[in-house]
């Protein structure tokens, strides 16, 4: 029993990390339908702009992570700009494509900066080198921080999508392009802030897993973005706290397999789940069978 | 108030208008008419933005208005309830009518707007915390006027707002779309129901694969021996 609620802390903490790059995910496809493979890239430069921020600069968590966000919000941006606005009336299978070609450019372009050598993070000072006990399970202070910093991340999300301006423009591109348009809503700068919100929260999740584990690779980002991906699918794609479910899913799963089975499965584990989906329930956890009205 | 001349829109390779002209005077409703793919969506998707013409001159108010942005037509008191109502169905009734009025900022304006819309159509009022996908289809037409009326707009666009719907129902759309129009608002009728349309327009467009065939007023294009042939059944 403490082991199965050791693996639920652990769980947790590398959930919260899925669940905000899959927010990413399903923002994008839910505004221009399209899966954009290079956001895992985004998160691995979220990871590297922590690290020279707190290894060049010395600077805090915090500030880091700030930082790492901000920078990272305009990328997407940029990203957006430069190869998808361009497509926008292109098939789906050509904007595919470019995501792709993205993905390649920003983790061989990374790997042409900073080596394809693995780093290792600066280690924590003061508080966040803590773990506190709770009977036999070990919270440490990181998961704390991880969770933390999610959850507030997820309150803040919700809040621009449900109550904001920008938020409901998000919303009514999402259902209906033209019909946005008619209402007078700016397509292109909701879509351009879409990216901003999803690359944002991949650029947190980037220094966290920073943090968490430790180690990071310019290739690093392309396994959790594949598996946030999953989460998306699990928890309806589009659907933000679909997202968020779908995220925390399989970071508990993946845990439990690696901590009951064999860690050698736990990716085969996730990946299984996505076909699974795909065969039950392809609208995923929250999605609706939609029916229109004629 | 609006006129277009000579306006040719193509899709690829199908040249969907040929040559539009028509005008719509302040005050007025004027009605366009035709057949299944004459061009009608078409025609009111290019006045609002929605597609660029290839050629041809759209003037609102006197201003060029061809190659400006859907939103700057909308600002300016350009709307339109499009075809199929394309109402936002996950969102609530109320969120709909919000986001009509998505360029204003003078929110106690809005809320009285609002509240028009509701004495308007009263069961919008009943509604107004459910998803709007769970609307009948009258309902929906009901929004979808409702959500266009939102921006204030000058010149009212819509895209067959009888479709579907039982015959009474017909008859109560007709009488809002003439009520709206006598509180101001000009409007641009496109339908399938000719005979509806040509005894409220004050003038009416006759369209043909892409290209206006007839005008002129409601009441004489009615007596039209070619427009009973085609459109009125007899
Ligand atoms: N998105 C599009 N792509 C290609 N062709 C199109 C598109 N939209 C319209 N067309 C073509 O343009 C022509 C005019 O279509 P439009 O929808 O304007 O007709 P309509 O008069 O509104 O017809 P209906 O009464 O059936 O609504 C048709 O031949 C149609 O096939
Ligand atoms: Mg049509």
């Amino acid at each position: 029993m403490e082991q199965f609620l050791q693996q639920i802390v652990n769980g947790i903490s590398l959930g919260s990390i899925y669940a905000l790059i899959a927010l990413g995910y399903t923002m994008v496809y839910g505004i221009i339908k399209l899966i954009n493979f290079a956001h895992g890239d985004i998160y691995m430069l979220g990871a590297y702009i922590g690290y020279f921020c707190m290894t060049h600069f010395h600077l805090g968590v915090i500030p880091s992570l700030l930082i790492a966000m901000a920078i990272c919000t305009l990328l997407g941006v940029i990203i957006e700009r430069i190869a998808y606005k361009p497509l926008r009336n292109a098939t789906r299978i050509a904007v595919l494509i470019t995501a792709i070609g993205v993905s390649l450019f920003l983790e061989y372009g990374t790997m042409f900066f900073v080596t394809a050598n693995v780093r290792s993070y600066p280690p924590l000072k003061g508080i966040l080198t803590q773990s506190f006990k709770l009977g036999n399970i070990v919270i440490t202070a990181q998961q704390i921080l991880i969770v933390c910093i999610t959850v507030i991340l997820m309150v803040f999300l919700q809040f621009i999508v449900k109550y904001t301006r920008i938020g409901k423009a998000m919303r009514a591109v999402s259902l209906d392009r033209d019909a946005a348009e008619l209402m007078g809503i700016n397509v292109d700068n909701t879509i351009s802030f879409t990216f901003a919100l999803g690359s944002a929260l991949a650029g947190a999740a980037g220094i966290l897993v920073g943090i968490y584990y430790n180690s990071i690779n310019p290739l690093m980002g392309i396994l959790p973005g594949l598996k946030a991906f999953v989460a998306a699918v699990f928890g309806g794609i589009g659907i933000i706290p679909g997202a968020m479910i779908g995220g925390y899913f399989i970071g508990t799963v993946e845990v439990m397999v690696a901590g009951y089975g064999n860690s050698m499965f736990k990716d085969a584990v996730v990946f299984a789940i996505l076909i699974l989906i795909l065969i039950v329930k392809p609208s995923g956890l929250l999605g609706k069978e939609t029916k229109e009205k004629v | 108030m609006l006129e277009i001349s000579n306006l040719n829109v193509h899709f690829g390779v199908i040249h969907a208008l040929k040559g539009v002209s028509l005008k719509v005077e302040e005050g007025e409703i004027v009605t366009l008419i035709g057949a299944n793919g004459a061009g009608k969506t078409t025609t009111l998707r290019t006045i609002s933005g929605l597609k660029k013409p290839t050629s041809g001159t759209i003037l609102f108010n006197g201003n060029d208005i061809t190659s400006t942005l859907p939103q700057d037509r909308v600002r300016m008191g350009i709307s339109l309830a499009p075809e199929g109502r394309r109402i936002f169905s996950s969102l609530t009734v109320l969120e709909n009518l919000e986001l009509g009025a998505y360029l204003r900022r003078d929110k106690a304006e809005i809320k009285k707007d609002i509240d028009m819309v509701y004495e308007r159509f009263p069961i919008l009022k009943a509604r107004r915390k459910q998803a709007a996908g769970t609307l009948s289809g009258g309902e929906q037409q009901m929004l979808a006027i409702g959500r266009a009326l939102m921006s204030r707009p000058k010149l009212l666009c819509l895209d067959e707002p009888s479709m579907g719907l039982a015959p009474l129902l017909v008859q109560e759309i007709f009488d809002i779309i003439q009520d709206i129009n006598q509180k101001g608002t000009t409007i641009l009728l496109v339908e399938q129901n000719a005979n509806m349309a040509l005894q409220i327009a004050n003038r009416a467009y006759v369209m043909e694969t892409g290209t206006i065939t007839l005008s002129g007023p409601g009441a004489e294009l009615m007596r039209s021996e070619e427009i009973k042939k085609a459109y009125l059944g007899g």
